[in-house]
């Protein structure tokens, strides 16, 4: 079976992020840039269930600007086969994935495809969900357990509360929770063999697709700092002032 | 403007979560009608009827809705939806699910997770794990959103008149997904997201077992137990419990954080807390940045202590 894995190219979730000063957006330039951590334990999964022999290639396709080959070639390193990369200068919002990639899976015709569940840049949690809506297939969000059974796959998702069990028909669109795997770290021998592996750049309109986006951003700031507090000598001032002060006990 | 709120239920209660998301409708202004989804839920149908602020409760009662698969909740919502301007659901586990598979399907954006309305098709929403808030415009002809449910209070007492009930078709199963079981986690105590009082535990805990520890304090204050990703993925307590970006987004009146540095992604989950207590014997821990009040002082020794003088 072949597995198609989407993957975005964020900010470094180790840094911190700063507002421009026009309140326009998030300072980009010059930051260190990564692949979205939920995005990697999917490439992870897809990777570990060829190692297992129920998925024979791994197709990776990233969507942005032309330095998602960086990313795209570190999914290549972790053992994807090859690579699309989707190039495009606009903000591309979580619909616009869903089509793109929509059009990707008609191409590659893939049994399964899997994404991060969530971008730790614009935090939306759409665009698997949106992909499995527009494919008619269905969708196992926040998944921390797959396995692939012929026509089906059994899935455990995390839930507010506890796990969910679903067994869904294939193909379907699975989004990746933190603990489906610990992703591996990529040696030197693979990021060279990497190198070698087939980089495919399309662009949006060659697929017909509408990539617009819908939402206008208005403005970003920093939220509101938390006041700065006290520290206390010992526990019978602590017991003292959320008794009297802050009076939460 | 007509909205729809998308209850979160078990068939029998409703979820606290549909109160603070009726609430966020009621600040758009406009008639509110909840939707009621399940499986001979009846009562649940009947708890919402009688939420402050809502004109109408939309039932959808077939044995396929017992569980909320996104496919079959998603056809449902949108089988109704030319009937709404705005259709809300919480972003929690629930909404997060079938909302945007409904707003792909009805070709609109989602906006995720608000914490805030402009205006009716204005939103302020976290991003970068609440590091960064954006203001976000719709001009889409339907708003689909998901509410951060601690952002909106939910709105207090219940209504002087039940509102009407009224039969919605269901939409015939996918067939896409079964539903093959539950494993939830037991809880003697509050749940995370409604409780008033949290005793949270990181990776200074040390083990599942000190756990009990913070058991003892929470038991002293009604409180709820939650962790940081290090506690959780260290095995100590079970990955409900993590609260986080990534885990629960809470915000009770006391949030007491024991043996938690203070990772970007815990406080991104806890600093909307309204007072915040840090207990940690590394004085530079990063969590005190955040803290209303904080003891520099081994949690072996200072949380016992403090279970006892409470």
């Amino acid at each position: 079976m072949k597995v198609l894995v989407a993957i975005k190219r964020v900010v470094d979730p180790n840094v911190k992020v700063r507002v421009k000063a026009d309140g326009s957006g998030v300072e980009t330039a010059n930051i260190k840039m990564a692949m979205n951590p939920f995005c990697e334990i999917a490439v992870e999964q897809a990777v570990r269930m060829k190692e297992a022999g129920t998925v024979t290639e791994i197709v990776v396709v990233s969507i942005g600007a032309p330095q998602c080959q960086e990313t795209l070639r570190t999914a290549l390193a972790m053992g994807a086969d090859r690579a699309i990369l989707v190039e495009t200068g606009v903000e591309v919002q979580p619909l616009a994935v869903a089509k793109v990639l929509q059009a990707i899976v008609a191409k590659e015709a893939p049994g399964l495809v899997i994404l991060g569940k969530q971008a730790v840049d614009d935090d939306c949690n759409q665009a698997g969900q949106m992909l499995a809506a527009l494919l008619g297939w269905p969708q196992a969000a926040f998944v921390s357990k797959i396995t692939l059974s012929g026509e089906h796959a059994d899935v455990t998702r995390e839930i507010d509360g506890g796990l969910e069990q679903l067994t869904v028909k294939l193909p379907a669109v699975m989004t990746a929770d933190l603990r489906l795997n610990e992703p591996r770290y990529v040696t030197l021998p693979n990021i060279m063999k990497a190198k070698k592996k087939p980089l495919e750049n399309v662009k949006p309109e060659a697929l017909g697709v509408d990539i617009a986006p819908r939402l206008a951003t208005l403005k970003v700031e920093e939220p509101p700092k938390r006041g700065a507090g006290v520290k206390l000598a010992d526990v019978a001032e602590l017991v003292n002032k959320l008794k009297n002060e802050a009076k939460v006990i | 403007m007509a909205i729809l709120v998308v209850a979160e239920h078990d068939n029998k209660h409703l979820k606290p979560s549909v109160a603070n998301t009726v609430a966020a409708a009621t600040k758009l202004g406009g008639e509110i009608s909840v939707l009621v989804a399940g499986s001979e839920c009846g009562e649940a149908a009947a708890a919402a009827a009688k939420i402050t602020g809502v004109a109408k409760v939309l039932v959808a009662d077939a044995p396929h809705y017992a569980v909320p698969l996104a496919e079959n909740m998603a056809a449902l919502v949108v089988s109704i939806a030319d009937r709404f301007t705005h259709i809300l659901a919480p972003a929690t586990g629930f909404g997060k699910n079938f909302m945007p598979r409904a707003a792909a399907l009805l070709d609109v954006a989602q906006v995720s997770d608000i914490s805030g309305i402009v205006s009716a098709d204005t939103f302020v929403r976290p991003i970068y794990a609440g590091n960064v808030l954006a203001t976000v415009q719709s001009k889409d002809r339907i708003k689909i959103i998901t509410v951060r449910i601690t952002a909106f209070d939910a709105a207090a007492g219940a209504a002087a008149a039940a509102a009407p009930l009224e039969k919605v078709a269901p939409v015939a199963d996918s067939g896409l997904a079964q539903f093959k079981g539950h494993e939830l986690t037991k809880l003697s105590r509050p749940e995370l997201t409604a409780a008033r009082v949290i005793v949270s535990g990181g990776r200074g805990m040390g083990s599942a077992e000190n756990f009990k520890l913070l058991e003892a304090l929470a038991d002293k204050l009604g409180a709820a137990v939650g962790a940081s990703r290090a506690a959780v993925d260290s095995g100590y307590v079970p990955n409900d419990y993590q609260v986080g970006q990534t885990g629960k987004i809470v915000a009770p009146e006391l949030y007491i954080a024991v043996g938690i540095s203070g990772a970007i992604q815990h406080l991104a989950g806890m600093k909307d807390s309204k007072v915040i207590v840090a207990i940690n014997k590394d004085a530079e821990a990063p969590i005190f940045q955040v803290a209303n009040y904080w003891l520099v002082e081994d949690l072996f020794k200072a949380v016992p202590e403090l279970t006892a003088q409470l």
